[in-house]
């Protein structure tokens, strides 16, 4: 048995591809996509939408190119969070049950900014995650590995004065699905984040570093360009590693919403 | 060397909300920014189906809005919900696809603009966020709006919502195919809108 992923948008027989075959999709797309880079096509920062190795995706995504619009006043705003929404534990995720969950105590940190640069201040940072055994508190989740009674997996913070969030947990472990035979997500936390602007808002996911799953996930690769995959990927901090008591994670959030799109640097000058 | 601006930051990209948000993110009265009872409460609703005109029973909207004189709301307590209106909601869609808000009418924040709800649509399968709008049905926004202007009118139906005999409004979202919803960028970098250019 494994992860309940079988929505209406789901081949009857997907479980029955193999990882080569999914890996094979994704390889010629990737490459597609560095042979439109080579044409002058545009960098691309984030996932395809319509990318067939995600099963799901395909009765899902948008056929057509999304509408340009220019920010009406209230999309130049957030909605305004405050410490009453938020308990004071609910950034710690291994105290919420009372006894304390097992595997990896990690603690995770890193600033939100925009794309100038600016801190995301007092803004609503929210995680969810597995569990230390890739199994989560949700009835859909069929995975046979242990519940924690202990870990919910669920947190949520502000960001301080200065873009600044931090958290505690235990290392999520990596889980089975159910988009190809013997498919596998590589560990990750999931991320909701509120930027200065409505149009900043994304949910994303971190990874941790050196994860061998990667290179045959269809949901990390469905974002084309490697170095904006490389983003999703923490860092191992010694510095917000504690003494004997977890290791630290450093991740750091960029968006930009309705501002100018990043372009790579080109090597000759204008 | 051209006087440019210094570069953005690049942006951190989006990822699936996957089919295990339902735990996390959606929290008791999300959905509801006024209390029932509330004078000028009005119930937002409808259903999500996908490219084969099924419910998309694992999605999540969240709106964003002005409030019923066309201010800004800048009040906390959309996780607390106690009675304050903060202009933000959340709502997942239930087993059918459907989901409601119960909110107040937004105003137009200046003269002659039309308001509208902005909406963000997560679901499993969906690779990141769109982003798009809902747009009351009367006054003459629909007709000098510059984004609804730009648009055909099937295209344009699909961003206006329905004023129904009770008085709620309705809106449905098309995620792909016959009647698919106009999902909306504010990049203005090159291929703006493109498949993967936005995060
Ligand atoms: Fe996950």
């Amino acid at each position: 048995m494994t992860v309940q992923d079988t929505g209406p948008a789901t081949a009857p027989d997907a479980a029955a591809e193999t990882q080569a075959q999914l890996s094979a999709e994704i390889e010629a797309g990737h490459a597609a996509y560095a042979a439109g880079l080579e044409r002058g096509e545009p960098q691309e920062h984030g996932p395809r939408k319509n990318w067939p190795p995600y099963r799901s995706s395909l009765l899902r995504h948008p056929t057509k190119d999304l509408r340009h619009a220019d920010p009406e006043t209230i999309e130049l705003y957030s909605p305004v969070f405050g410490e009453r929404d938020i308990g004071p534990l609910e950034a710690d995720l291994t105290v919420q049950r009372g006894g304390e969950p097992i595997g990896e105590r990690i603690v995770v940190r890193g600033r939100v900014v925009d794309g100038e640069g600016r801190p995301v201040r007092r803004q609503l940072v929210e995680v969810w995650q597995a569990n230390a055994a890739g199994r989560y508190v949700h009835k859909r989740d069929q995975h046979p590995a242990p519940i924690d009674p202990n870990f919910t997996g669920i947190g949520r913070m502000l960001t301080d004065d200065d873009g600044w969030y931090r958290f505690q947990t235990i290392k999520p472990g990596p889980y089975p699905w159910k988009n190809h035979f013997n498919a596998w997500r590589p560990a990750h936390i999931h991320f909701s984040l509120f930027g200065r602007e409505i149009t900043q808002r994304i949910v994303t996911q971190m990874y941790f570093p050196g994860d061998p799953l990667f290179a045959l996930d269809p949901i990390y690769q469905s974002i084309q360009d490697p170095r904006a995959r490389e983003r999703l990927v923490a860092t191992y901090d010694h510095d917000v590693s504690e003494h004997e008591w977890a290791t630290g994670y450093r991740w750091d959030i960029v968006l930009t919403g309705a501002h100018r799109t990043w372009t790579e640097p080109e090597d000759g000058d204008e | 060397m051209s006087d440019v601006l210094p570069q953005p930051l690049p942006p951190t990209p989006g990822q699936t909300v996957g089919p295990f948000f339902g735990f996390a993110l959606p929290y008791e009265r999300g959905n509801e920014l006024v209390e029932a009872g509330t004078p000028g409460a009005v119930r937002l609703h409808g259903t999500v189906r996908d490219g084969a005109g099924d419910p998309v029973p694992d999605a999540m909207l969240e709106i964003w809005q002005a409030d019923p004189a066309g201010g800004v709301p800048a009040r906390s307590g959309s996780l607390l919900r106690d009675g304050t209106f903060t202009g933000w909601g959340r709502a997942e869609t239930d087993r059918e696809g459907g989901y409601w808000f119960r909110t107040l009418t937004p105003g137009a924040t200046e003269a002659g603009r039309a308001p509208f709800f902005h909406v963000t649509l997560f679901a499993r399968g969906l690779q990141t966020r769109l982003f798009t709008r809902a747009y009351l049905p009367e006054g003459a926004g629909p007709a000098t709006d510059p984004l609804l202007a730009s648009l055909d009118a099937r295209d344009r139906a699909t961003l206006v919502t329905v004023r129904e005999p009770d008085g709620s409004l309705r809106w449905d979202v098309r995620l792909q195919g016959e009647g698919e919803t106009v999902f909306l960028t504010y990049d203005e970098g090159a291929g703006a809108g493109r498949d993967g250019v936005g995060a």
